[in-house]
């Protein structure tokens, strides 16, 4: 007797299987159950209802945290998924040394979020720090990049925007992928530089821009280590994002139930900005047929 | 698929403008790369020189790229051996305070990071592999919306999961271990998954079809076709999820409850954070420590991690 295909097949598919639904299906689940009781890990758990989402609404702390996480998602993806195409714009030149210039770019991705850190800390030191000392010998007196209220975020953008790596390597194969019949002939019928980038390059390689621009602003909305680490959310909470209030909640204030809660809307606004982003994007995009 | 495509793609761009008249243009790109690759060099390599350096001077104003070191004789000439031997002394003072340091056990740490990575990358080769042959290699009914799923489950960033995944691992009485650090990998990840079956896909399937008539079942074909040829897409695969082991640190953070588990990240993270009046050489003689083996593994096999992070971008 012959099994079915389906039988076959899974013992093979059994691992992701398990790790699916151990490790994403049933905390997600377990989580929404959580969000509605009053947890603190260290008593057991008490029904509430929807209390916790209620307590949100009236959350001034929970609002200020979304509206930083979103302020960081929307401008660095922005600008990360605008300075990344330039960049490998640029890299296709291929003038002397690109090859050195891509792996130089490529390497922060692979630095750890605690090295990263450690590092920016020191550059964004008013004291001592790289940015400022090159600053005063312009005359500049530079701020406290991390302790003030106006340039702390900023700061965190600019950081993010070391961290593009991968976008750039999705482009330049995007890049390479443009036939290049095409730019010739753009050529023969008289359009410019800036006409070709526009016409040609920027259609073509349409879906790399989505797809990165899909996972920038993914990636940036849960920004935690910087934050955490560099500014503990201030001063006056104006870096505090909303994976930082999460984390809090759940394993420094002993409000598991609450951070369920919070944990919960994140995933379903994590989804329905993918949504909205690959909705939009799609009319824009050209997909070559395949 | 990209893979292949991009290669023959290699020569292009460079005869783009035509003829290549157009020196000026190329000038121009030429020095606005060089100040990229000055400004995304900086940060770390500045880490790197400031941790060569005295506490004093680590923590001063100043654009000094070297150390310097005031003696009896004054400052000594940067070409006399008398500086040089200052610089490695020193140097080799500071790298030697973070390894024997009485705050942060460095060997332990390593140690422990080593056991999660190594164990991650073990169990993500097995069990990726296994899966990967079940998306590429079997039909059944289903596959490709399953596969989807798979897919989808790559944008899950970790921090918007991290709260619910302790949940389980509470649950399963792992808090304080290593487990939640490793174990997950043992049932194979989303992207390990789908970098390998896009490998697995450009094999042959005469050869597995030869395989099979000569009497190999799915297992034999797996063992002894698949995996043999799949050396590089495996070895990609083991690149990537020790890089991720390695530079966890919300994992340590949430999972771990002892310091003598920490890992380096979290080792790293509470040095900063303990010297409060930070001798910032040191610090950076640590974090440089903690990323000089993932910056060797890339600089060895650079071809493999390019080509990995460019075809996940190319997945429709």
């Amino acid at each position: 007797m012959k099994r079915s295909p389906f039988l076959v097949a899974l013992p093979w598919i059994m691992p992701w299987i398990i790790g699916f639904v151990a490790f994403l299906a049933a905390p997600i689940v377990m989580s929404l159950w959580y969000s509605l009781n009053d947890y603190s890990l260290l008593e057991p758990a008490a029904f509430v209802g929807l209390d916790n989402y209620k307590e949100l609404a009236g959350d001034p702390l929970f609002w200020r945290v979304t509206r930083n996480t979103l302020l960081y998602g929307l401008v660095s993806s922005g600008l990360s998924v605008m300075l990344s195409l330039l960049i490998a714009a640029m890299l296709e030149t291929r003038v002397r040394g690109a090859a050195l210039v891509r792996a130089i770019v490529f390497i922060p991705t692979l630095v750890p979020a605690v090295s990263g850190a450690v590092s920016w800390l020191w550059l964004y030191n008013p004291r001592f720090g790289l940015i400022n000392s090159a600053l005063s010998t312009l005359g500049v007196d530079g701020p406290d990049w991390l302790g003030s209220t106006a340039w702390a975020m900023p700061s965190l953008v600019v950081m993010g925007l070391w961290v593009i790596g991968s976008s750039v390597l999705v482009y330049s194969a995007a890049l390479q992928d443009v036939p290049r019949t095409l730019y010739e002939s753009a050529s023969i019928d008289g359009v410019g530089r800036l006409g070709r980038f526009r016409h040609v390059t920027l259609p073509m390689v349409s879906p790399a821009i989505l797809f990165n621009g899909v996972m920038s602003l993914i990636w940036s909305l849960q920004l935690f280590a910087p934050p955490h680490l560099m500014t503990r959310g201030g001063p006056e909470e104006t870096t505090y994002t909303y994976s930082m209030y999460v984390y809090n909640n759940a394993f420094i204030y002993g409000r598991m139930g609450y951070a369920s809660a919070l944990a919960w809307l994140q995933i379903l606004v994590t989804l329905a900005l993918t949504l909205i982003v690959l909705a939009v994007g799609r009319k824009f995009v050209y997909y070559r047929a395949a | 698929m990209g893979v292949e495509r991009r290669q023959g793609g290699h020569d292009s761009g460079a005869g783009r403008e035509g003829g290549g008249a157009r020196i000026g243009s190329r000038l121009g790109a030429w020095m606005s790369l060089a100040v990229i690759g000055f400004l995304y060099a900086v940060p770390l390599v500045w880490g790197f020189l400031v941790s060569l350096k005295t506490p004093g001077q680590a923590s001063a104003p100043g654009l000094g790229v070297l150390p310097r070191f005031e003696g009896e004789g004054g400052d000594p000439s940067l070409f006399s051996v008398a500086y040089w031997s200052r610089f490695f002394e020193q140097a080799a003072s500071n790298y030697r305070d973070v390894w024997t340091s009485p705050i942060a056990d460095f060997p332990l740490y390593l140690r422990n990071s080593l056991l999660v990575a190594v164990l991650s990358v073990l169990g993500t080769l097995v069990s990726s592999s296994i899966v990967a042959y079940g998306f590429s290699r079997l039909q059944w009914r289903g596959r490709d919306a399953v596969f989807t799923l798979v897919l989808a489950t790559m944008m899950v960033p970790q921090a918007v999961v991290i709260a619910p995944s302790y949940l389980i691992f509470r649950e399963l009485g792992w808090i304080g271990t290593f487990a939640p650090l490793w174990a997950p990998a043992w049932f194979s990840g989303a992207s390990s998954v789908f970098m390998l079956r896009q490998f697995f896909l450009t094999i042959p399937r005469e050869l597995d079809e030869a395989a099979r008539i000569d009497g190999c079942s799915h297992v034999g074909v797996f063992v002894r076709v698949i995996l043999p040829l799949s050396r590089p897409a495996l070895a990609a695969v083991g690149l990537f999820q020790f890089v991720a082991s390695w530079n966890d640190f919300l994992g340590p953070l949430v999972f771990l409850n002892h310091q003598e588990q920490y890992t380096l990240q979290l080792g790293l993270a509470n040095y900063y954070a303990q010297h409060g009046g930070t001798p910032w050489n040191l610090v950076m003689a640590f974090s440089t420590l903690v990323i000089v083996p993932v910056l060797l593994l890339f600089l060895l096999t650079r071809r493999l991690f390019v080509e990995g992070v460019a075809t996940q971008g190319l997945k429709e």
